[in-house]
């Protein structure tokens, strides 16, 4: 992991907001009922670094894609600063903050053809021809689709869609790049070649990169770091792994992974634990030091190789429904109906406070 | 699995009573029967007059003497000895053509401002829509009067601002501009009474245009650093364009087929300065009492609006396509 991380240069940062909020006032029927404006982001502080890919990732009205519209200028903070290459850029519209933005569904012009989508912002910038042609070139010759330029974006596939949005975002060689959910209109078989395409592309150009999304598959294997959203609030930063195994609280907790989190109270805490960190005895070496919890089995799903079993586990805190991953290699036979010995190595355990789910 | 089979083949399938299908499903009747109305209006309203002013306009019909008379096409070599005819034709061309260009600029522009975002929104949207709703009797005979020769309210603003009345001033030192007896000016005022009564038309027909343009697009244009005039010229334009295409093509059957503007503000005046193919078929015809003459001038609008209207549903479809 720490390996394949890129070349990060903390010191420099791209991005930043600072106390950023962003309020609608929601119509005339909510402010008639006395109710303020909705908060879509609720003071957020957050600084990329150079060169590097930062997920949003946080469920469906979380503010991730308002926070990187805002970042984009597309929308006014109510409150709170956006600073790119350490100069505040709040208030100025999008073409003056040197940024590219690849949208969901990718906006490519359909009247234009490939090429004039992808020159499009460099006759914006008033470049001259000879030299907006060449960089378009390069650009199509990085993602691809030289053979592609004289068609209109209605013959393209999802996946070529992709690579020209690509490519009119690169040729402004921009500070950063802002992709809001590229892959969800794409099939899932395509998606994931296409996520591989966007990370390499990504590692070539070295461009600082964020990315919102809602699918943590897409966040943990293309973020360098992930920040995860909930109701206008960054929760975490980290990276993938660190977001995974030491989650700040249950929001982080239960929302990645998948089965998510285990948590069983215990007096005024709660105790988690990961559920293929949940195994049978037999599967631990005598020396790992463990906490056994006996788990009354009622059912069981065998899903690409893993078994999910679900089931009640008692011991740790109040009875509590689980569910326990073994990979292929745990070939233990468990049944439904019957109550086995299983065990959670201490140091994977993790607890909460109870009161407001932060870790403890 | 063969065991179910053979039971399967064994059993006759039972056939529903017919009464289960109900009148509402049965889509081939209710096609013909829906349709139906419309197919008859057709027919009565368009097909029958459109093959009555054929006969007509190679008849000798007149208000006086109904009898019908075969004159072969007596009444289009007449016309087109006429020159009041071809001074119709050719203002029938100014005046739709002048009227549209101005329509379809005003209208973009008018769209433009009601699907902006601002507070009172939808007075300016009523007030937008007033003059299509308005009767065009009744808002001709109103302009009629701002027209007035005499009491022109806006001959009185120009005179309070000092273009006109006095020697040396920029329209002149008459006291009116005689709006409707200048055959330039009265020109001019129908176009303009005629394009202020369509142009909310072309503005709602572009408003759902403009409004089925994804913001992505609009946005996207704005990140890639493109101002409001390459953005509305670039990125707006192009796409309404099939939707103004259509916009016009009303706006110029409606323009080539109206003489309520015409008929109530200057009667074709003056001297026959405003007369167009519609009113002049309309004084020959019905006021003049030549029925003939007046199909056979009214037939003359015919193959020039299918043209038009096959010229741009043709550029539609290759908008649609391309």
């Amino acid at each position: 992991m720490a390996a394949e991380a890129p070349d990060l240069r903390p010191g420099r940062t791209v991005v930043e907001v600072r106390g950023l909020v962003k309020e609608y006032d929601g119509g005339i029927g909510r402010r008639a009922r006395g109710r303020g404006g909705v908060r879509a982001i609720d003071g957020v502080d957050l600084v990329t670094e150079e060169g590097e890919y930062l997920v949003l990732l946080g469920p469906s009205g979380c503010g991730k894609t308002t926070l990187l519209r805002t970042i984009a200028g597309l929308e006014q903070p109510t409150a709170g600063d956006v600073l790119i290459n350490g100069q505040v850029v709040t208030g100025l519209p999008p073409r003056a903050r040197k940024i590219a933005m690849v949208f969901q569904s990718y906006a490519l012009y359909p009247h234009k053809t490939v090429l004039a989508n992808i020159v499009f912002p460099l006759r914006a910038a008033g470049m001259a021809r000879p030299e907006r042609e060449r960089k378009a070139r390069w650009a199509a010759e990085l993602l691809g689709i030289e053979h592609l330029l004289g068609r209109k974006p209605r013959a393209l596939s999802g996946g070529e869609r992709q690579r020209v949005a690509l490519a009119r975002a690169l040729v402004r060689e921009p500070d950063v790049f802002l992709l809001d959910e590229p892959l969800s209109n794409l099939d899932a078989k395509l998606r994931a070649s296409a996520r591989d395409e966007l990370k390499r592309f990504q590692q070539d150009v070295g461009t600082t990169t964020i990315y919102v999304t809602h699918d943590q598959v897409e966040a943990m294997g293309l973020g360098d770091r992930i920040a995860v959203l909930s109701a206008g609030k960054v929760r975490q930063v980290g990276k993938p792994m660190e977001v995974y195994d030491d989650p700040a609280d249950t929001f982080v907790a239960t929302f990645i992974g998948s089965p998510p989190m285990n948590l069983v109270p215990r007096d005024d805490q709660l105790v988690g634990f990961r559920p293929e960190h949940l195994l049978p005895e037999s599967a631990f070496a005598a020396s790992v030091d463990r906490e056994k919890v006996p788990l009354a089995v009622d059912r069981i799903e065998y899903l690409s190789g893993d078994r999910h079993i679900y089931g009640t586990v008692t011991g740790i805190g109040k009875p509590t429904r689980v569910v326990s991953r073994l990979p292929a290699t745990v070939d233990t036979p468990v049944t439904a109906g019957e109550t086995y010995d299983f065990a959670v190595a201490r140091d994977r355990l993790r607890f909460f406070s109870a009161e407001t789910g932060l870790r403890i | 699995m063969s065991a179910v089979r053979e039971a399967e083949v064994a059993r006759t399938p039972v056939r529903l009573p017919a009464a289960r299908r109900r009148f509402a499903d049965r889509e081939g009747t209710l096609a013909w029967l829906f349709l139906m109305p419309s197919v008859v209006y057709i027919l009565v309203l368009v097909g029958v007059p459109f093959v009555l002013a054929i006969g007509f306009a190679l008849s000798d019909v007149t208000a006086g003497d109904p009898s019908y008379d075969y004159v072969g096409l007596r009444n289009f070599r007449r016309i087109f000895d006429d020159p009041v005819f071809w001074r119709s034709l050719g203002n029938t061309f100014i005046f739709t053509g002048v009227s549209m260009v101005l329509i379809v600029v005003l209208g973009k522009v008018l769209a433009n401002i009601m699907i902006a975002n601002f507070k009172g929104k939808w007075i300016v949207r009523f007030l937008v829509l007033l003059p299509w709703t308005t009767p065009v009797t009744l808002s001709s005979i109103a302009w009629l009067w701002m027209l007035d020769s005499i009491y022109s309210p806006i001959d009185w603003v120009l005179r309070q601002v000092g273009l006109l009345g006095k020697p040396g001033d920029l329209l002149g030192s008459g006291s009116n501009m005689y709006w409707l007896g200048e055959p330039g000016l009265a020109m001019a005022s129908v176009i303009t009474v005629h394009v202020w009564r369509l142009t909310p038309l072309a503005a709602v027909i572009m408003m759902a245009g403009l409004m089925a343009i994804p913001r992505d697009l609009e946005e996207a244009a704005r990140v890639d650093g493109a101002g409001y005039w390459r953005r509305m010229f670039e990125v707006t334009i192009p796409l309404v364009l099939p939707v103004a295409a259509v916009a016009a093509l009303f706006g110029t059957i409606f323009t080539f087929t109206d003489m309520a503007v015409v008929d109530v503000l200057t009667n074709g005046g003056p001297n026959n300065a405003t007369q167009v193919l519609t009113s002049w078929a309309f004084f020959r015809g019905i006021d003049g009492g030549d029925v003939g003459q007046g199909a056979a001038i009214a037939l003359f609008l015919f193959p020039i609006l299918l043209a038009a209207a096959i010229a741009i549903l043709r550029a539609v479809r290759r908008m649609e396509v391309g």
